[in-house]
């Protein structure tokens, strides 16, 4: 199994993300993710988990602070990266999405393919000139994840659990030293939500690279991952092992109790 | 694991394709077939290079003689000419729409289920579609003599394909469901269609109208050329006699009124739709 | 209590016209008895009119076969009018779509695109010939010009319109690859409109072949030219054969490029 050049350190300093002027969302975050393993951040919505999330490859903008990630013995900071630096560094960030987001006309091969766009032009593109290389690590990530006699199948053709998994070989082809996924089960049912969890924290491991799961399903957290990152209010109120989370810290990051029992 | 795989892959490098050979060769077909076309339409076409090299020349000649604007022509001869406009595009639509209804019942697979009455409301709406609003213009203008009354019918009769094939279109893209249920109840054939049909492609219906006033709007603009009425027929005259600042104020009115059409449709689009 | 008045209602106000709807059909009525007088439309001369219509169809059959050369000359040049006005225009709508889609590309270039598109839309490719023969001569050249324009106009409007209805997350997704613009567009966009482009351009095909046929009478070109001075002769058999050719090239082109889009699954 071919692991990733390097594995990814990410440490976020003082992140402040503002959506109105004056009404920050993330106040002040600062947090340190590196070796492998799964780290799960929860907490209730709209406290920012997923803006977090999605200032780490930029799809959003932070308002200020600094997002370092060393890569390929780089030390690169998110934050203010701008133009084809930034496009160049969204190479090394794999993303999951919550509603799968694949390309639903094209097929799981191209959907696959998409994830080494970051590498070809645009004119190779067209003509899907993909290096071989790229055809034979498609077909391997498919077996790993289950799908591997989909390749030629419209994506829209697929259930949710099996677009999730494309999702994840399109992350993995992009062969990240650093793996996000913004909710990836919620849109799933119970049975699936497990698959897909276990199946990004094997593929963290196997690879070496850190996984940062967006999650809010507190039980899933608690089983599957090797870290948990608590937030409330924008701020991050919890950062410590599954078994470390008590009742009282959930109440902190959630409020009430009626949800608990 | 991962050896195993190694072996595998080492083993029968798997190819990709994107289309299979049919696909490729329809394809390649097509992109051969459009390619000769236009070869051959560029090698015969026949292009006087003078002309060619003189059209900046005479696009400048053409507007400087458009200016000044001759704005007196306008209450003189426009303004009615515009009202003439408005009321054939008006008149002719609502007569397309009286005419289209029917023969878009007809042509819907799911209320008329004799195929011979399909194919035969389709050619009326292909053959009315086919043939330009100019001609039906010079065709009416033989029967009924020069006149807005000419253009109105040539600008129905155009319509009516456009109306009817997509309000068919509308008609049969209708859920089976509602129609079922008051099948079951007993609903006639036109208490189906009012109950039924009519509810769901409402919102196709205006926005089909809307926009085909909006286009015989601007068709009716030119029918004049040929005789049919409306401000046509002042271009006509103003181009013929060379007098291009009648012609200015002529294609400045025109643009004004399409642009007022739009504007009109949008209105109404967000009060309707 | 309640529930004694809710059944009380009388039926006949379900699917009853409210008073604006009634006053709007009223509008429409007068708004017709107006117009009718205005444009004189009596009994009497749609009396008339239909007798004329009967002795002019008495005079259109049997069509005139015996200027086939005349018919083809014509034809060739409106197939090669429509042909190249809709490939160049389909071409350059590509880009100016593009750019007149309000989520790809920044506020002024959008307007800019969108500002020529309602140009380009706004004049009837008639009024577009006469300015180009004036401009290039007379001859199918200023025929081309003109419905390239109009194929722009109607092409690109709804090429932008397409693109500004596509699903976002899509194309997030291809973007967080770290994939170039011009690969976004290849991979996120394209894929969700190629097929409504596919369909606009076939529509346009189609446009273009009609108005070709319309070009010819002010002179850019075509059978139009044929078809009007046979007009003028009174040579109405001819005008049928024409008619009747065109009707048949639009038919079978419409046939071929749907049979074709089914088989490409396009």
């Amino acid at each position: 199994m071919n692991t990733t050049a390097s594995a990814g350190s990410l440490h976020i300093q003082g992140l402040v993300k503002e959506y109105r002027p004056g009404v920050p969302v993330l106040k002040s975050i600062d947090l340190k993710i590196d070796g492998t393993g799964l780290t799960s951040i929860i907490g209730p919505s709209g406290t920012g988990k997923s803006t977090l999330i999605r200032c780490i490859n930029r799809l959003v903008d932070p308002t200020a602070g600094a997002i370092w990630l060393d890569v390929g013995g780089q030390r690169l900071d998110m934050a203010r990266l701008q133009g084809a630096a930034l496009r160049h560094s969204r190479r090394h960030i794999g993303m999951v999405f919550q509603e799968y987001n694949l390309v639903e006309r094209l097929t799981v091969m191209e959907n696959l393919l998409t994830g080494r766009l970051g590498y070809l032009s645009a004119w190779k593109a067209w003509r899907r000139k993909f290096a071989p290389e790229d055809f034979e690590r498609a077909y391997q990530l498919l077996d790993v994840v289950g799908l591997g006699s989909f390749a030629n199948q419209r994506a829209d053709a697929l259930s949710g659990g099996q677009r999730q998994r494309v999702g994840i070989a399109r992350a993995l082809m992009q062969q990240p030293a650093l793996l996000l996924a913004d909710e990836p089960t919620s849109s799933l049912d119970p049975k699936t939500s497990v698959e897909i969890i276990q199946l990004l924290g094997d593929q963290g491991r196997e690879r070496g690279i850190p996984v940062i799961v967006n999650i809010h399903d507190v039980e899933l957290a608690r089983r599957y991952s090797d870290r948990i990152v608590g937030m409330t209010g924008g701020h991050v109120v919890y950062d410590g092992p599954p078994a470390g989370l008590t009742d009282d810290h959930l109440q902190t990051i959630y409020g009430g109790q009626a949800w608990m029992q | 694991m991962s050896e195993s795989l190694a072996l595998a892959s080492a083993a029968a490098p798997r190819r990709w394709q994107r289309f299979t050979l049919t696909q490729r060769l329809l394809r390649y077909g097509v992109w051969l077939l459009i390619v000769w076309a236009v070869v051959q339409s560029v090698r015969t076409i026949e292009v006087i290079p003078e002309f060619l090299y003189d059209a900046p020349e005479q696009m400048g000649d053409m507007l400087t003689r458009m200016w000044p604007v001759d704005w007196s022509h306008y209450p003189a001869v426009v303004h009615a000419a515009l009202m003439e406009t408005l009321h054939m595009a008006t008149l002719g639509t609502v007569l397309a729409l009286v005419l289209a209804v029917p023969l878009a019942l007809l042509v819907a697979g799911n209320i008329t289920h004799n195929r011979a009455l399909n194919l035969a409301a389709r050619v009326v709406l292909v053959a009315s579609r086919s043939v330009n609003s100019l001609v039906w213009a010079l065709l009416f203008v033989a029967i009924f003599g020069p006149g807005p009354l000419a253009g109105m019918f040539a600008i129905a009769f155009r319509s009516v394909g456009f109306v009817g094939k997509l309000l068919g279109e509308a008609i049969e893209q209708t859920p089976r469901g509602p129609i079922e249920a008051l099948q079951a109840a007993g609903a006639s054939t036109a208490a189906q269609v009012w109950y039924g049909y009519w509810p769901h492609i409402k919102p196709a219906f205006w926005s089909v109208v809307l926009l085909r006033w909006d286009i015989n709007v601007r068709e009716s603009g030119v029918l004049g050329l040929v005789g049919a009425g409306g401000i046509g027929v002042a271009l006509d005259t103003a181009l013929n006699l060379f007098q291009w600042t009648q012609v200015a104020v002529i294609l400045i009115a025109v643009f004004a009124i399409v642009v007022l059409a739009e504007v009109v449709v949008t209105q109404v689009r967000k009060r309707v739709l | 209590m309640d529930a004694v008045n809710a059944t009380a209602r009388p039926a006949s106000t379900a699917f009853a016209w409210s008073g604006k709807q009634k006053l709007a059909l009223l509008a429409l009525l007068a708004y017709t008895v107006y117009v009718i007088a205005q444009i004189d439309l009596s009994p009497a001369r749609l009396l008339s009119g239909l007798h004329q219509g009967a002795r002019f169809l008495s005079r259109m059959f049997p069509p005139d076969v015996g200027k086939m050369d005349v018919l083809w000359e014509g034809i060739r040049e409106t197939l090669q009018i429509a042909v190249l006005a809709t490939v160049g225009g389909v071409a350059l709508s590509l880009p100016v779509g593009l750019m007149a889609a309000r989520n790809m590309v920044p506020h002024w270039l959008c307007a800019g695109a969108r500002g020529l598109i309602a140009v380009c839309r706004a004049v009837h490719p008639v009024i577009t010939a006469i300015m180009f023969v004036k401009a290039v001569g007379f001859g199918p050249l200023a025929g081309i010009l003109a419905l390239t324009v109009a194929t722009v106009g109607f092409v690109g409007k709804l090429f932008a319109d397409a693109i500004e209805e596509i699903s976002h997350k899509q194309i997030e997704a291809v973007r967080a690859t770290g994939a170039s613009f011009g690969n976004v567009v290849l991979f996120g966009v394209l894929p969700q409109v190629m097929s409504r482009f596919v369909g606009f351009a076939t529509y346009q095909l189609d446009s273009n072949l009609r108005n070709s046929t319309m070009v010819g009478i002010v002179g850019a070109g075509g059978i139009g030219g044929a078809l009007f001075s046979a007009f003028l002769r009174f040579e109405y058999s001819f005008v049928c054969t024409i008619l009747a050719t065109v009707i048949a090239i639009i038919v079978v082109g419409e046939l071929v490029v749907n049979a074709t889009r089914k088989a490409l699954d396009v």
